[in-house]
């Protein structure tokens, strides 16, 4: 290419993991240390290669959940029967290593903008990684820029972040979709037109809406958000499988 | 020296048909940056718009009309899995681009939705790429890209534009959306060409 274009190059490098937090029963969070890392926005992704003693190697795509500023960190979920993630949360240790490549990605990120629009975060499943970065990033600088997450999961055991989403319960919604806790003043419900009216904020106030989970959720809540009046392109979507 | 990562073993094998650093999954993720586009059949056209300011456009019973193709193929999308011997249905671009003159090196499709991406118009041509309606015997579902999209299965899946409205036939070479956001220019998976200096 001619033109340098803006992203800084993408290369593989070394990452060594520093420390690992159980999120729940099948997610774990690993803190990677990269020498040289570039930093990143909230929202954007990394490549992660794993290479077994014999030459063979796996490749995966997953979102970074830390904020911009913090050492680069991976929350992923087993898939059970899967390649990678098993390995990834019940496998790996402090101090082995992966190979690392990004970040990539500048569409789905997110900054303080100098209009403050209102950011209406819509996670499903472990969607809510990426989104998580967000709110993390809006924290650490203190800034005042209206964001609200409302997080459709299966069933409280679920639940990533579970003591960090508690701690901002004004401005997060937890919707269980199929097991709810106890005394839980709704039953379980799929994320509906009512349920999203009520947490969502209205059109006239221009907001930018991020939508991140499996295929199905995202599908479903990016229409519900348009037939409520968003506009299309305000409305950035990252699908997992 | 490569990094091993202690006590990974993986599947440990991989297949010739699988480009580098791809995974093989059984079913068809969906990677689209925001929402899906419903456009109906009745307001559906494809319009070819050439270098000179010519266009040529085709209704949907117009393009259904035209002799059809049905092309077996794997596909390859840049987030990392590959899908072995889809079945598509649509209209080969050789027989769109006969009906144009045109002398551009270079195309960018555009589509409901506001998304676009770039090739060489030789990529569109000799049996290459398609106007697909039909996937798997049934109408293109419009997550998929329906009713129809550009299907152009040698080059990374996010060349074969959903929901694809027109392209436009260019002297010089115009980046679309994710070649403008960090992605490779060309997109080639057998020579991983996935990020802008790959």
């Amino acid at each position: 290419m001619t033109a340098t274009p803006p992203q800084p190059r993408v290369n593989w490098q070394a990452a060594t993991i520093t420390g690992t937090d159980a999120e729940n029963a099948r997610t774990r969070t690993l803190q990677l240390q990269v020498p040289g890392w570039p930093g990143h926005q909230a929202g954007q992704h990394v490549d992660v290669r794993l290479t077994a003693e014999n030459g063979y190697q796996a490749t995966r795509a997953y979102s970074l959940a830390g904020a911009p500023g913090e050492d680069p960190a991976l929350t992923v979920v087993r898939a059970e029967g899967g390649e990678v993630s098993p390995y990834l949360v019940d496998v790996i240790q402090t101090g082995d290593q992966v190979e690392l490549r990004g970040p990539i990605g500048g569409y789905f990120v997110w900054k303080p903008g100098p209009r403050r629009r209102p950011v209406l975060l819509l996670a499903g499943g472990s969607g809510v990684v990426p989104l998580r970065a967000m709110l993390r990033h809006r924290a650490r600088l203190g800034d005042d820029t209206p964001m609200r997450l409302l997080y459709s999961v299966r069933s409280p055991e679920q639940v990533i972040y579970r003591r960090e989403l508690a701690g901002q319960a004004d401005r997060v919604s937890l919707l269980y979709t199929r097991t709810t806790p106890p005394g839980w003043p709704r039953p379980p419900a799929r994320l509906d037109h009512t349920a999203l009216a009520g947490q969502a904020w209205p059109p006239e106030q221009a907001p930018l809406a991020y939508v991140c989970g499996p295929t199905t959720f995202v599908e479903h809540a990016a229409g519900l958000l348009t037939d409520l009046g968003y506009t299309p392109a305000d409305v950035r979507t990252e699908r997992y499988g | 020296m490569a990094v091993i990562s202690r006590g990974f073993t993986g599947r440990g094998q991989t297949s010739n048909r699988l480009p580098p650093g791809q995974t093989l999954t059984t079913g068809f993720p969906v990677l689209t940056a925001g929402p899906t586009p419903h456009v109906s059949t009745a307001d559906w056209n494809f319009t070819l718009l050439t270098e000179t300011g010519t266009e040529h456009t085709w209704t949907w019973t117009e393009l259904r009309d035209l002799p059809q193709d049905s092309p077996h193929t794997d596909i390859h999308c840049v987030t990392g899995w590959s899908k072995f011997d889809t079945d598509w249905q649509g209209v080969s671009l050789d027989i769109l681009l006969a009906e144009v003159e045109t002398n551009a090196q270079f195309a960018q499709a555009y589509c409901h939705g506001g998304y676009t991406t770039n090739l060489p118009l030789a990529d569109l041509r000799g049996g290459q790429a398609w106007i697909a309606h039909t996937f798997d015997g049934a109408p293109l579902p419009a997550e998929h890209g329906g009713p129809a999209r550009l299907l152009v299965p040698h080059l990374y899946f996010w060349k074969s534009a959903k929901w694809v409205q027109g392209i436009r036939l260019l002297e010089h070479d115009q980046p679309g959306f994710w070649e403008r956001a960090g992605y490779h220019n060309y997109g080639d998976p057998w020579r991983e060409q996935r990020y802008w200096n790959d």
